[in-house]
């Protein structure tokens, strides 16, 4: 029975029904816009759209790839919406919801939403630029050397081990499962590379108490996925995966990457997020098959399973244990793919159409029965997240 | 060199007298002119009551250690130098609930880089004092027993 905010929202009313991508790698040689238009291109193909039906783009505010450039490139006709989403990786999920929001509610009929980046570019790591004075949040933390995204996440993590008992034992966990998925993924940078628990264990530290393992690859590459409404995917030929809900997320007195100065930074973003995408859904955590958890850095998993209500506050390292994320036999088995620590790096983005994939049922480590696949967008800053179902 | 460091703009108006206090040896924080809560980082608004009204109030500038990481390379060349070193978030012993990040040192003029890793702790007590860079003042923080 539906009640009445049920009826207000976005719930099966549009599919995921296109997905390409790129290869993936490192100094890739074609261009960002050539990488952006190529995979845009691959997933118009798959889910057999002519380029003249698409009138809605969105993508990242990151995304150096203009809306006008990929038009004039793969030929779209009436673009009548676009629209972009900020905080880098917590953008993904956010630019596929607001696509389907727009086809929701009329403002387009089909849209593509996508990604692009080459690592190479030096504006791509906005960490590594200098010159000037700090103004903002960076005077705060950057005269004092935390000066790259492993170094603010890290602080966090020595914080959430103090207080909640987490072992790098636990991040291990999670490393070695993504590269386990990644190594059944021919796709995957890190198809061919084994990680055992001694390599973790003896590997360099980056910014202690987080050691190489525990960050996301860097990656050129691109990737895009088609939105239309439930109705038209019907008529496809892909088996659609529906949105079944969708929502995005900043806690209170939140400050974006070094949030530490509130009273109490490890309650993040997924905490406001995963409040309203489970109060839009007729499903809850215990119904999720599969998992693509935002990983840019290991520690992001814990607080995610526990931000979206996979286990109790504090339990999400314990909840790594016994190879619970791993496919095929782990109660959660997550990043089916690789995720961004062994799959590729592309803000995420991977993650949407992985989630896609578990739904069709095409994974390279297939869950059975996947018919409730989540995918959330970066812990640490403003993020979002996305449930697919197999059924509208 | 230490002079390579990424400094803050003095200047940013919302910041300024923040960095003020620092040239004078002083650790202020922003207090709201109307309800008189604290924050940190200083802002235009007060986020209990919406006063735009704004003091800056020393602080005893004792605190603990809150969290803190050891950063190897690859670092910026002006700090790869001084690797491994440490930055610690301390809360302040006047409002647990404001906090600033910093480096743990042995005295004012000590190398971010000196203090035995190994030996550093969430909830060691740690008071401030004043480095000097360029035309800025780092506040960082010294043990105390
Ligand atoms: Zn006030």
């Amino acid at each position: 029975m539906a009640s009445p905010q049920a009826a207000k929202s976005i719930r099966g009313s549009t599919a995921i029904v296109g997905i390409g991508q790129t290869a993936f790698g490192k100094g890739l040689v074609d261009t960002e816009l050539s990488l952006a238009c190529q995979a845009v291109s691959l997933a118009l193909d798959d889910a057999g759209i002519a380029p003249a039906e698409i009138d809605g783009l969105a993508s990242f505010t990151l995304e150096h790839d203009r809306e006008v450039d990929l038009a004039r490139n793969v030929g779209l006709g009436d673009i009548t919406w676009f629209s972009q989403v900020g905080y880098g990786g917590g953008a993904a999920c956010g630019v596929v919801g607001q696509a389907a929001m727009a086809v929701a509610t009329g403002q387009a009929n089909v849209v593509v939403a996508w990604r692009a980046r080459k690592r190479a570019d030096p504006a791509s790591r906005p960490w590594a630029q200098v010159g000037g004075r700090l103004a903002g949040n960076h005077q705060w933390t950057r005269p004092f050397g935390l000066l790259r995204p492993v170094d603010e996440i890290a602080m966090l993590t020595r914080r959430y081990m103090h207080e909640f008992g987490a072992t790098r034992d636990h991040l291990a966990n999670v490393a070695l499962a993504f590269r386990k998925h990644a190594n059944a993924n021919p796709n995957a940078a890190m198809h061919d590379k084994i990680l055992t628990r001694d390599q973790y264990l003896a590997a360099r530290w980056i910014s202690e108490p987080l050691c190489l393992f525990d960050n996301c690859l860097e990656t050129d590459g691109a990737l895009a996925v088609v939105i239309t409404s439930a109705e038209r995917a019907r008529d496809l030929a892909t088996t659609p995966a529906y949105i079944h809900a969708f929502a995005q997320g900043i806690p209170p007195q939140h400050q974006t990457m070094t949030n530490y100065f509130n009273e109490d930074p490890l309650r993040g973003p997924a905490w406001a997020c995963a409040s309203r995408l489970w109060r839009n859904a007729e499903v809850t955590p215990a119904d999720v098959k599969v998992a693509q958890l935002y990983d840019a850095f290991s520690p992001l998993i814990p607080l995610s399973l526990e931000g979206y209500g996979f286990c109790e506050r504090g339990e999400g390292g314990p909840f790594t244990d016994n190879g619970n994320l791993e496919w095929p036999d782990g109660g959660l088995p997550t990043n089916t793919a690789g995720g961004g620590m062994s799959e590729a790096y592309v803000h995420g983005f991977n993650l949407v159409i992985e989630g896609v994939r578990q739904i069709r049922g095409t994974s390279t480590s297939q869950v059975d029965g996947a018919d409730v696949s989540l995918v959330t967008s970066g812990e640490g800053v403003p993020t979002s997240a996305l449930l697919l179902t197999v059924d509208a | 060199m230490a002079d390579d460091f990424l400094l803050p703009d003095i200047e940013d108006p919302t910041s300024a007298p923040f960095w003020a206090g620092t040239g004078r040896g002083e650790l202020t924080v922003q207090a709201c002119g109307s309800c008189g809560r604290w924050r940190m980082p200083p802002r235009p608004m007060c986020p209990h009551c919406r006063s735009l009204e704004v003091e800056w109030v020393p602080t005893s500038g004792r605190a603990t250690v809150w969290s803190f990481v050891i950063a190897h390379p690859p670092l910026l060349p002006a700090y790869a130098e001084f690797a491994p070193y440490n930055v610690i978030t301390v809360m302040l012993d006047d409002d647990p609930r404001i906090r600033f990040v910093g480096n743990l040192v042995s005295g004012p003029d000590g190398s971010i880089g000196e203090i035995d890793a190994t030996t550093i702790v969430i909830g060691e007590p740690v008071e401030v004092v004043f480095t000097r860079i360029d035309d800025v003042t780092l506040p960082r923080w010294v043990r105390r027993s």
